[in-house]
């Protein structure tokens, strides 16, 4: 059993760097017992079933290899909107480049400026969803940031938000190791959307902890920016309460590798669901779609959509589950995966899983892999589109039941003029 | 009085809206009454309780075996001391106490071979009898009663009769010599023909493939053997019937089968045993070459003693099946009704190593009561325009545990290569969970592999159909379904279909992926 003890001292390698930190207050102790969740599950290796397609040496590795920055147009993502702005260089929070971080029945605040403090709304909530979200399967990766991270913003919606939350991640050094811990609560019947974007650091190991209160809604669309070389690894935990509502898009682009974990748990009734993916990739790419839904209360909606475009050998991954409780009936569960391999060379790799203990429900799963239909390219071919051209319009269309669960058709423009700017780039 | 009806009504399932009630009570029946649970009161020959070097060599001596084989199982032996029992599947059972359990169990009767199945102790053909399967060299149409004594239209099939450890005869085999076919007991086989058991066994399913079937390779005492020359269309449907009939026995058979270029062959597999409250091991491999242009289709109905209503019991069966694709154009078809045993961990499958070879798995397991069964199919596409498909129905009751698990991959020089696959589950009543565990992997973009898990995602066209000639969508669904869940049957021989239509008198409404 030789490689246990490599995999321990990395651990320790990691959490030296806990020793530096120095402020105290209300979340020291959430960090505490995450180093200690970590210190006894370890780091995942390849021989864990849950990487089974995805190699996780490289996130988890003491130094980061440096990655090459790209120019910084992802800043002017999302500018048409009216939003509060919150920029991150390297992972270190910008005043001078973001708003004023007040707005009308939302408070938001710094991970890093409140720590100090003794105690804090978001005590209840910071590490705790992650905790929660480790059972049946470990995601140390996430500990790891519970017991690391340093800054955040805390998002305390108390009414009906107007302006979105936008989040920009910026990145100037060629290796910076990001770290970043947000948490989120949404008050009962109060609702918040939440954007993200940009390419974040050389490395990222973000975590976002999710609470919505009875009748509230959450929305989150993400873009991971588009550097090629970058490594990131998200954790979304979300907690459901009655007739609340959940719906998360994310656009990732590029990127060597790259895993979106996202763990929901629908605990009041009549809660809603929806968590999407889109990606492209091209090259040098491993992008993992890992999502975990747990039906524990009465007719709830869950819905995953995840499509994948890959070409030059890049890799595709998602990873599934919807675990329906005993006592969680009238569920309605759908899933579906799909990738378009646009070359001999690209690979997708899906494991769908069900788990059901609930008679009366209603749950699906697809899954599907192929290239793009030739009958589809020729009637465009006929009718005088040229091929490349054709290729991307069936494309656009593939990616669109994705991109068509963000709910504001501005957004949804957004993400296509996004994408068709990506594909432009790529005709040959 | 009153109290014992109330207690009678406690262990009713209850029903559903929209679950039909006529698959309700099928699930009933099949859980409830296992009517292969009496057993032969025989004398038996038994080596002494555990596994180790003297057993495996004793097992070795006792069927007469060449000493390379012998070497083999020792190494085998030596293999599976170093391994760990797999903890993955979605099955619950207390541990095993492998050392526990008599390896090797041969009525006494059967010490001396008997030459002929004229020798052969009356009390086993009474058993065979008893299960309907006939040991006698005649006609026999499967279902019919009396059919012994019908003309000469029905259909033969030859039978291999494996109880505990040994194999007690072969039937037909006179006939099937004639073409060429070898058809007989692997333990003859290893003496008789070693040049190919040499040749093919442990070519498919490794020596170290898994800890059971290490186990197997160990310590396998008996079971089946077939050759079917080159171009020669096997007369007769082959079939092997297992019973398992000593107390805290293991049974542990090997079957080897052949499909030499451009042959074909159809083989059942059955088996039975006694209601005991002991759990008891199976643990079976089973091997299958097919070469250029041969085509073998494999059928089980498994029936094993799934245990009683509170979980007492029954058969634990740990079963590695699988089946190489050599040749170009070989195909390969598993059909499986899965109703007994207690555990069941089951993964029969196809390696698609020519061009346009084909694998096919239909299965249907039902889970009733206490049983657990984590089962389903690995298709494994290398070579190229190769196809598979695989339709899957669970069915669970009681407080039972299904699980479909599966993998397809496509590897990057399978080019053209296409999947289908399709599982269903149903629950009936809330203590029960079905689970779906598919693992899919293309690696080139020039195959397509698809998988549903959905009633609603029947085939569009068979739906607009229906719904256009004015059926609303559930009764469309359903009547799709149905015919679907009835084109797994109908992928049994006619032998195995009557058994099977009994066992499964079901449909499928209200199910969900």
């Amino acid at each position: 059993m030789g490689f246990v003890e490599p995999k321990n001292s990395l651990v320790d390698l990691w959490l030296n760097r806990a020793e530096s930190l120095t402020e105290h207050g209300w979340s020291e102790q959430h960090r505490l017992n995450a180093q200690a969740r970590l210190q006894s599950m370890g780091l995942p290796n390849r021989r864990d079933e849950y990487w089974k397609y995805t190699r996780p040496d490289r996130l988890i590795e003491s130094t980061v290899p440096s990655a090459v920055t790209l120019s910084s147009e992802d800043q002017s993502l999302f500018s048409n909107f009216e939003q509060i702005k919150i920029v991150f260089i390297d992972g270190v929070f910008s005043p001078e480049m973001s708003d004023n971080l007040e707005g009308q029945d939302v408070s938001i605040e710094l991970l890093s400026q409140t720590k100090a403090k003794d105690g804090h709304w978001a005590s209840d909530m910071y590490g705790q969803l992650e905790a929660t979200g480790q059972s049946p399967v470990a995601r140390p990766l996430a500990t790891l940031n519970t017991a690391l991270a340093e800054e955040g913003v805390l998002v305390h919606a108390k009414g009906a938000t107007l302006k979105p939350v936008h989040l920009v991640y910026l990145r100037q050094n060629e290796s910076s190791d990001v770290m970043l811990h947000h948490v989120v609560k949404v008050d009962s019947g109060a609702s918040l959307s939440l954007l993200e974007s940009g390419p974040a650091g050389a490395r990222s190991n973000f975590v976002l902890e999710t609470d919505i209160g009875a009748a509230g809604s959450f929305r989150h669309v993400r873009i991971q920016g588009r550097d090629h070389q970058r490594l990131a690894a998200t954790h979304h935990f979300a907690r459901l309460h009655q007739e609340s509502i959940f719906k998360s898009f994310t656009l990732t682009a590029n990127g060597a590798l790259t895993r979106n974990e996202c763990v929901i748990e629908l605990l009041g009734d009549d809660g809603i669901a929806h968590v999407a993916g889109a990606c492209v990739g091209d090259g040098d790419f491993v992008h993992d779609d890992t999502v975990f839904v747990t039906h524990d209360a009465v007719g709830c909606e869950s819905r995953q959509v995840f499509k994948k475009v890959l070409r030059n050998g890049a890799t595709g991954v998602f990873q599934g589950k919807i675990l329906v409780k005993q006592d969680a009936q009238k569920t309605d569960g759908y899933q579906i995966s799909q990738s378009l391999l646009l070359d001999e060379d690209s690979q997708f790799l899906a494991k769908p899983e069900l788990e059901i203990y609930a008679d009366d429900v209603a749950c699906s799963h697809g899954s599907t892999s192929g290239a793009v239909d030739e009958d589809a390219l020729f009637y465009l071919r006929s009718r005088g589109v040229p091929k490349a051209m054709a290729t991307d319009m069936l494309t656009l269309s593939f990616l669109a039941e994705a991109v068509n669960e963000i709910d504001d058709d501005q957004l949804i423009e957004c993400v296509v003029e996004w994408l068709e700017g990506w594909l432009a780039r790529r005709r040959t | 009085m009153a109290n014992m009806h109330k207690m009678a009504n406690m262990h009713k399932i209850e029903v559903k809206d929209g679950v039909d009630q006529k698959t309700v009570d099928a699930v009933r029946e099949v859980g409830q009454i296992y009517k292969h649970g009496w057993n032969t009161d025989i004398e038996m020959d038994y080596a002494p309780k555990g596994v180790n070097p003297d057993i495996v060599k004793l097992i070795s001596k006792n069927n007469a075996e060449p000493a390379w084989m012998t070497d083999w199982r020792l190494q085998a032996l030596e293999r599976w001391e170093r391994m760990k029992e797999p903890k993955w599947a979605m099955v619950s059972y207390p541990e095993i106490d492998f050392q526990d359990l008599y390896y090797y169990a041969r009525p006494k009767s059967m010490i001396e071979k008997p030459k002929s199945l004229d020798e052969v102790d009356p009390k086993l053909l009474a058993t065979y009898e008893k299960l309907g399967i006939p040991l006698k060299e005649q006609m026999i149409l499967a279902g019919v009663e009396g059919a012994e004594n019908a003309p000469s239209e029905g259909r033969k099939v030859a039978v291999d009769a494996v109880f505990d450890s040994v194999s007690v005869g072969t039937t037909f085999q006179a006939e099937l010599k004639k073409v060429g076919v070898i058809f007989c007991s692997i333990s003859e086989a290893i003496n008789e023909h070693p040049e190919l058991v040499k040749k093919y066994l442990g070519t498919v399913v490794p020596v170290s493939d898994n800890y059971f079937a290490t186990l197997n390779s160990a310590v396998f005492s008996d079971g089946s053997f077939v050759y079917i020359p080159p171009g020669v269309r096997c007369p007769m449907e082959l079939s092997t019937y297992f019973r398992i009939n000593a107390e805290n026995t293991g049974q542990f058979e090997r079957t080897l089968i052949i499909a030499d270029k451009g042959s074909y062959v159809s083989y059942l597999e059955g088996c039975t045993a006694p209601k005991r409250d002991t759990a008891q091991l199976h643990a079976a491999v089973v091997e299958i070459i097919v070469e250029e242009d041969a085509e073998v289709k494999y059928s089980t109905v498994q029936n094993w003693f799934p245990g009683d209503e509170n979980g007492n019991g029954g058969i634990y069966n740990f079963v590695t099946k699988r089946a190489d694709c050599r040749g170009d154009r070989a195909k390969v078809m598993w059909t499986q009704v899965e109703t007994g045993s207690a555990v069941t961990w089951k993964y029969p499958s196809c390696i698609l190593r020519g061009n346009e070879a084909q694998g096919e798995f239909y299965s249907i397991a039902i889970a009733n009561n206490h049983q657990q069964a984590d089962t389903g199919t690995k298709m494994v596409h290398l070579g190229q325009n190769t196809k598979s498909r695989i339709v899957s129905k669970g069915i669970s009751a009681g407080v039972a545990q299904n699980t479909y698990r599966g993998l397809v991959s496509m590897h990057p020089k399978a080019k053209n290569s296409r999947n289908y696959t399709q599982c269903d589950s149903l629950l009936i009543g809330g203590n029960c969970g079905a689970h779906t565990v598919p693992y899919i992997e293309v690696r080139n973009n020039s195959s397509r592999a698809e998988h549903e898990a959905t009633t609603s995602k029947v085939d569009d066209d068979q739906l607009f159909y229906c719904r256009q000639r004015g059926m609303d969508e559930e009764a469309a669904v359903a009547l799709v379904v149905n015919g679907f869940c009835k084109e797994v049957l109908q992928a049994l021989p006619m032998e195995f279909a009557m058994e099977a239509q009994q066992l499964v008198a079901i449909s499928l409404e209200g199910s969900v992926g």
